[in-house]
């Protein structure tokens, strides 16, 4: 593989660390060469946070330069619309999942909100696959990023990762109790 | 992964994914470092993250975080003069406190080695400025050898370490933001067999230590002489490095971020340029630079924030005489921000427009909201904007100083309205007060602030009887760099401490007004800051409430945690939006119709908002 290159965005406290250290590992398990980088520090508080995965033989900056995101992660509605808009590729495709996390200016009634068909509507027009998932009886909201991931597994979106990689990730990253929830969710939903 | 802490010390060789920060402590292990001081700031925490993952007992070094930079620096000095390899890692900006003392260090026989790590953050990710810390190495006389990866992030430090040693000197490794947070996977060697010999080995006969008057002088040709024994080393280093294309017309000279960009930039050019990309960049080896500027007919230098690489290769080239086109920056843009792949492509292409296509912009125009970071729900800082906002005139002037409650200079509350650096606010809020009888002056300050350069400014309140009320909003921790200790939380990172609470301090500096409430309390919370404000004299109001981030993770990591929220009884609401627009916790969602619900995601039921509302519509959720 020469370039492959997935931008994840979200909102502090939504648990983008987690979701990005499983796909780098599970890339990694896939034999592919592969680098990131996340947002530490102060936007982690309630500000949009930004993890960049590279993967490929010719990739050399961790940062995915703005439209080359064959691959776009959003764990948050507003931030879908932002990560299409600024890094999305044309032809990419976009997984989200659709909670909505009220930013300040809607919140103080300055702003529009964004809207489902905003979405759609860009997805259009950059020509970008669009996957959306929420599933309405999932209580635990910190377990969102685990739906996302099997959707990014079940169908394939990151060449030569396979479902065996992401399991492997997650046994890395987690254990006891912590890890058979998190795979019993990603296996009910791949 | 899970075992990071048993993987720093693994004795044999591996590869792991990690960040430059995780991979910056291996270095250090396998270096030797004997004492490490830091003071926590972005984008370095997580440098101390990967120390902590390391059980107590088990580290082969002394780690502590002291009250501020300066301290620290002091630390890492005392233990190398003592004969300990001994690393200060901070901020960028933390160089500013710890320069009075960093300024020396080069003129002094270091015998132990001494490595200064700045995380330095140009395109001001989390920090007030970008600013370019290799003035300061300039300075100082020290040498700075800056990675561009996690995998050099390892062999700079252990070559800066190194350095240190043979030549007694300090030696700045100068990572930045995202060389410190970027992730790739590392090999690191096996550990070498490191025996330490604690005797303390300070002499005054490897100084002399004291540098006044005429005895700077030959302290400070040593120094220069060290430099130039630096450069003369740095001609053959490999972490200096040609990429030759065969291209004898153009060339660039880089370093650090700049060039993994630009590797991914030139992945669109037709004739690739030749790069030298310097790991040693202060000093530069003159010789491997002259024969690459006279091989190229024009030479770009490529260069993330200020122009100090460009002036010394221009200086070569001049004393050289040699005719090479070289260019630098151009445009005020180049001086600003990071230099990613898409800002490196414009450079590029204005440089040579001929070396890439044009550069597609990505952007469809579409507005999307600002999502501005915020206080958290629950945050005992919201509760006091709120009760505080109420006790002040619209015409007064409100100081803010670093940390979590900075964010209060934002809607609605848009309490600070200055803000400089750390313990600054008591200084600039009694300049303010000066001929000034007609509006009040309140200052703010966070508890790890007032240890760390707040107590000069306050002392010099009492002290000159400044007219002015500071606010301390105490949570407990250093929040906004990620909850570390303060000397008043009764911990360190090594075990527990006598606490040393804010109030006994302020008490016994002899301020006769003094306050402390809850910050949830918030009619009280008016109340006080109204007396306080009364009061004609300096006073201090303690707004005191724990970090609400720190408290629910402790929470949700404990057995059979259930969450907890609260709920709007809509059949009360009247859509004042008090909740929403003033006191503004983010939990709260404007639907369309103008009602407001609980966002259960973020809500933690703390209960601060139900005293906010004006028809008590807010009440716990019960499931
Ligand atoms: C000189 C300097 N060192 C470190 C920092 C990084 N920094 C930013 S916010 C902050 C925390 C301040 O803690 P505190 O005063 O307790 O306020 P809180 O965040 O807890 O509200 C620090 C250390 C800085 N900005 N400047």
């Amino acid at each position: 593989m020469d370039e492959f290159n997935a931008y994840l965005i979200g909102v502090g406290g939504q648990g983008i660390g987690l979701l990005s250290e499983v796909l780098i590992r599970a890339a990694d398990h896939a034999g592919l060469r592969v680098k990131g980088v996340d947002t530490h520090g102060l936007a982690q508080r309630g500000g949009t946070v930004i993890s960049h995965l590279r993967m490929g033989d010719r990739v050399s900056s961790p940062m995915v330069p703005r439209g080359k995101a064959d691959l776009v992660v959003a764990l948050e509605r507003n931030e879908a619309l932002r990560g299409v808009n600024t890094a999305s590729k044309k032809g990419g495709a976009l997984v989200y999942y659709d909670t909505v996390w009220q930013p300040l200016g809607v919140r103080l009634g300055h702003t529009e909100p964004v809207g489902e068909d905003h979405i759609g509507a860009l997805c259009r027009q950059k020509d970008v696959r669009l996957y959306k998932v929420y599933d309405p009886e999932l209580v635990e909201p910190r377990m969102q990023n685990i739906v996302v991931l099997a959707t990014v597994a079940k169908h394939g979106l990151i060449p030569t990762v396979l479902d065996i990689h992401y399991r492997r990730a997650m046994a890395d990253l987690m254990q006891g109790n912590m890890l058979t929830k998190n795979m019993a969710l990603f296996d009910a939903k791949i | 992964m899970k075992q990071m802490g048993e993987m720093l010390l693994r004795r044999e060789s591996f590869e792991e994914i990690v960040m430059g920060n995780t991979a910056l402590v291996r270095a250090m292990v396998a270096s030797g470092t004997r004492v490490i001081s830091a003071y926590p700031g972005s984008p370095t925490p997580e440098i101390a993250t990967a120390i902590g993952a390391i059980p107590d007992g088990k580290r082969p070094f002394y780690f502590e975080f002291s009250t501020n930079e300066k301290v620290a620096m002091e630390v890492a000095y005392g233990a190398s003069i003592n004969g300990h390899l001994s690393t200060v890692f901070f901020k960028s900006v933390g160089l500013n406190v710890a320069s009075d003392t960093f300024v020396q260090l080069n003129l002094m026989n270091l015998i132990g080695g001494m490595v200064v790590v700045l995380g330095d953050d140009p395109g001001a990710n989390s920090s007030q400025n970008e600013q370019d810390n290799r003035h300061f190495a300039r300075m100082a006389y020290t040498p700075v050898l800056e990675p561009a990866n996690p995998s050099e992030v390892y062999t700079c430090y252990k070559a800066a370490a190194l350095l240190s040693k043979k030549h007694h000197m300090p030696v700045i490794l100068r990572m930045t933001t995202h060389v410190c947070h970027a992730k790739e996977k590392v090999a690191f060697d096996a550990l070498p067999d490191l025996v330490f010999d604690d005797t303390p080995k300070f002499d005054v006969g490897n100084g002399p230590y004291i540098p006044i008057t005429s005895l700077v002088f030959p302290k400070k040709r040593r120094a220069l002489a060290n430099l130039a024994a630096v450069e003369s080393g740095a001609e053959e280093s490999s972490l200096n490095s040609v990429t030759d294309h065969g291209n004898d017309k153009r060339g660039i000279i880089t370093m650090g971020l700049p060039f993994m960009s630009l590797m991914d930039v030139l992945e669109k050019a037709t004739q690739k340029p030749d790069i030298l990309k310097l790991g040693f960049v202060h000093p530069i080896p003159k010789k491997l630079v002259l024969d690459f500027i006279t091989t190229h007919r024009s030479v770009k230098i490529l260069e993330e924030l200020d122009d100090i690489l460009e002036n010394d290769v221009k200086k070569i080239a001049y004393d050289a005489g040699v005719t090479t086109r070289i260019m630098g920056k151009a445009d005020v843009e180049d001086w600003v921000g990071e230099y990613t792949y898409d800002k490196v492509y414009d450079i590029l292409s204005r440089t040579w427009p001929d070396l890439l296509p044009v550069r597609e912009e990505a952007d469809q125009g579409v507005v999307v909201p600002d999502r501005p970071a915020q206080m958290c729900p629950g945050c005992g800082h919201r509760s006091a904007f709120y009760a505080i906002k109420k006790a002040i005139e619209k015409n007064d002037i409100t100081v803010a100083d670093i940390g979590c409650h900075t964010l209060g200079f934002l809607p609605p509350y848009e309490m600070g309205q200055l803000l400089m650096c750390m313990g600054a606010s008591p200084g600039m809020g009694a300049g303010l007060s000066l001929f000034n009888d007609s509006r009040k002056v309140v200052a703010f300050m966070g508890d790890s602030t007032f240890f760390h350069a707040g107590l000069p400014g306050i002392i010099n309140a009492v002290f000159n009887n400044h007219n002015i009320t500071l606010i301390l909003m105490e949570n407990g921790t250093t929040a906004m760099t990620g909850h570390q200790e303060t000397p008043a939380t009764g911990k360190n990172v090594n075990g527990v401490t006598d606490k040393i609470p804010l109030k006994g301090v302020l008490e016994g500096l002899g301020i006769r007004h003094i306050y402390e409430v809850d910050t949830y309390q918030q009619e009280k919370l008016t109340d006080l800051v109204k007396q306080a404000l009364a009061d004609d004299a300096f006073s201090v109001v303690i707004a005191r409430h724990p970090c609400m981030l720190k408290f629910t993770r402790e929470q949700r990591r404990k057995k059979g945690y259930q969450g907890k929220r609260v709920a709007i009884d809509q059949k009360i609401c009247d859509q004042n939006h008090e909740c929403l627009a003033s006191f503004g916790c983010p939990s709260f969602t404007r639907k369309e119709d103008g009602s407001v619900e609980v966002n259960p995601d973020l809500c933690i039921g703390d209960g601060s908002c139900m005293q906010t509302c004006p028809t008590s519509a807010i009440s716990p959720h019960k499931p």
